[in-house]
């Protein structure tokens, strides 16, 4: 078992036809991941060859969802088109979308996560400007490289993406129940909570990998949530410590502004709900060795 | 982006908002005419984007153009927390009887919008909403609904606004709501919003930051960046679609993915407190999927850098291929050789991932004596940290 992504998911790519879209869908099928088509209203009704694989393409997210049981959608559509992807499939319900996309306007975010709570939160949205989820082993929806790690019993949460391949790759030996990338943006559709609360009451995840980065409060209210709900160890690792204020790391959520978000704020947080902190990614992963042993 | 008082200023008054006239001068000269247009008193204002710059004596009244002159010439070049003063914005005066509070903002952790309204304006707002919360309202805004005039009557009264000022409160909440969504801002904060003597409440001041993904509905927007405040090696990165930020040390730092180098500054850091305190210099990240053509330019503006004394390359190749960087690192040292740039500063490459061992065997067959290859994250940063106190 797994959060969120299984064997059993049946995946569609909205941009599929793109070229991000058809590089990454190529990916995701040489990984094992059951994809079943893509969406594009222009192409409706023809098949994109894959290595062999030919899938069809719809003209929408409802429709490819009654055509192929689909459950998850991957969203690789460029920014200026992500707001409208989105609201296609939470319209449509499907249970999951990853959107992928990096540079969505943040009121497009914003209006899209209102409309998923009108809508009576039907759609787990991860990201925007994600790396995506998988499952390894069983499935990949996104742009996470599938061989760096086999399956095993850590869940990894995480706001970066190369962050989060870095840790599946120093602790591969141990393998991972399921890795989240939720993203960096200041508006996202899954949170650190969400992935910790989900990997509690997963009975094949042992202990968790938490991948945060300076800006916001989103990792001192997963700690507050840690203290409050989650008896699985969590091991904390917080990027920008020597970052200067007032600069924009990358990240549009990565910047500090005044005293709130820095990375010293979040670790004492983390500490004080029990969490141990790594100062760097090999430090995290020798504390996340010491739980596993 | 955040924008100039003056650019808010502007902003406003396109979208239809009460504001005072003004104008914008960079020399003491244009000040006089804007004042000779204006006409009878004025104030003058210094434009930097800090805070405390009335404290900071920036700010001052001038009765007619020669003071007006005379005034900018005081305030321009003006140091203000470390900003210099490059324009001065100058205003009509008003007589101000009241100051209120009011912005819109983005709510991170609520995952929408807010308004922060108070009559409790001015310099202390700070001040009150620590001692006297209650003074300050705020209202979560729907990112779909926005402000309508329910919700504009429903801000008024949350933040207590006085009666005979309400109705034209009401009407400046949805017409700041409508710029503020119309110019993909996430940040608009008016303080003071004033009650004037004759009656009217005006737009005095203009705190407004620009949402930098939403660029592309906005192509006007590029010209409200300010070219003075642009660090030259910043421009030219941004040009090569490179994320780079300019700091203060001597590791030149590229990596792939915004998270991965902002750790490798962390690790770099660390390191360089055993090394006389050498620190990064800057922030590249050269992204997902990256070429060698990407790798070259990522070096060229590292290495344009004169604090560089070394250079840390950490790649972890999940969509990127450690050959290409590889390659490009060897083609980039070649590139800047054939240019008579002769590279001198020594280079640290640690690659992981995503053909690894080819990227590595790369390295080491073309043999620079510059490129040194480690294999760990913390190794890396260790000999770059080391590379870098040697050549200070």
């Amino acid at each position: 078992m797994a959060i969120w992504l299984t064997k059993d998911s049946k995946v569609i790519v909205q941009g599929m036809t793109g070229s991000e879209g058809s590089k990454h869908t190529r990916r995701m099928l040489a990984a094992g991941t059951n994809v079943v088509g893509g969406v594009n209203p222009r192409k409706a009704g023809t098949t994109v060859d894959f290595d062999g694989t030919s899938l069809p393409v719809f003209a929408s997210v409802g429709e490819a969802m009654k055509e192929t049981g689909a459950d998850v959608s991957v969203i690789f559509v460029p920014p200026a088109f992500t707001k409208a992807a989105v609201l296609e499939a939470i319209d449509a319900e499907i249970p999951l979308a990853v959107v992928i996309t990096e540079g969505v306007p943040v009121q497009d975010s914003a209006a899209f996560w209102a409309h998923n709570i009108a809508q009576g939160q039907k759609t787990r949205i991860i990201g925007p400007n994600c790396p995506g989820i998988a499952s390894p082993g069983a499935s990949n929806a996104g742009i996470i490289p599938a061989d760096i790690t086999p399956a095993g019993r850590i869940g990894l949460v995480s706001k970066s993406g190369t962050l989060t391949y870095q840790l599946m790759y120093e602790l591969r030996d141990f393998g991972f129940s399921t890795c989240v990338g939720i993203g960096g943006d200041p508006i996202i559709g899954t949170t650190h909570i969400d992935a910790l609360k989900a990997f509690q009451d997963d009975p094949d995840t042992d202990a968790i990998v938490m991948i945060g980065e300076i800006g916001g409060d989103a990792e001192e209210r997963a700690a507050e949530f840690i203290k409050a709900n989650v008896t699985k160890p969590v091991i904390g690792y917080i990027a920008g410590f020597t970052a200067p204020p007032g600069k924009t790391m990358g990240h549009a959520g990565a910047i500090i502004s005044g005293s709130a978000g820095t990375a010293d704020a979040k670790k004492a947080a983390l500490e004080a709900a029990g969490v141990k902190v790594g100062k760097t990614p090999s430090e995290t992963a020798r504390l996340m060795r010491e739980v596993m042993s | 982006m955040d924008l100039f008082e003056y650019q808010g200023r502007d902003l406003f008054e396109r979208h239809g908002l009460p504001v005072l006239g003004g104008g914008v001068a960079e020399t003491p000269q244009e000040a006089r005419a804007i004042a000779e247009r204006l006409g009878g008193k004025v104030v003058v204002k210094a434009q930097v984007k800090v805070g405390g710059r009335g404290k900071a004596g920036g700010v001052k009244l001038a009765d007619g153009a020669d003071e007006a002159e005379a005034r900018a010439t005081d305030i321009l070049g003006m140091d203000i927390k470390g900003h210099t003063v490059h324009k001065v914005m100058l205003a009509e005066t008003a007589d101000i009887q009241e100051e209120y509070y009011f912005s819109y903002l983005l709510d991170r952790a609520n995952r929408t919008f807010l308004c922060i309204a108070s009559v409790a304006g001015g310099m202390e707002i700070e001040t009150v909403a620590e001692e006297q919360p209650d003074k300050v309202a705020k209202i979560a805004i729907d990112a779909v609904k926005g402000v309508d005039e329910a919700v504009a009557r429903e801000i008024v009264a949350a933040a207590q606004f006085p009666a005979e000022v309400s109705e034209q409160i009401v009407e400046i909440a949805q017409k700041l709501w409508q710029a503020f969504v119309a110019e993909d801002a996430t940040l608009v904060e008016v303080n003071p919003l004033a009650k004037v003597g004759d009656g009217r409440v005006l737009l005095l001041d203009a705190k407004i930051t620009l949402d930098e993904n939403a660029g592309f509905r906005h192509p006007d927007h590029e010209a409200l960046v300010d070219q003075s405040a642009v660090d030259p090696l910043e421009q030219a990165a941004k040009e090569k679609n490179l994320n780079y930020v300019k700091l203060d040390g001597e590791v030149g730092i590229i990596g792939n993915g915004a998270g991965l180098v902002m750790s490798t500054l962390d690790v770099v850091a660390y390191a360089g407190e055993a090394h006389g305190g050498v620190k990064p210099a800057n922030f590249l990240d050269i992204g997902g999927g990256a070429s060698a053509q990407v790798m070259a330019n990522g070096l060229e503006i590292v290495l344009g850098d004169p604090s560089v004394k070394s250079v840390f390359v950490n790649v972890f190749g999940g969509i990127t291929a450690c050959d290409e960087v590889a390659n490009g690192i060897i083609q980039a040292l070649a590139l800047l050789g054939e240019r008579g740039e002769a590279v001198s500063k020594p280079l640290v490459v640690r690659l992981d991932g995503n053909n690894a061992e080819a990227g590595r065997a790369i390295l080491d067959s073309a043999n620079n004596p510059l490129v040194e290859r480690v294999d760990t994250m913390d190794g890396a940063a260790e000999r770059a940290a080391e590379l870098a106190a040697a050549g200070k």
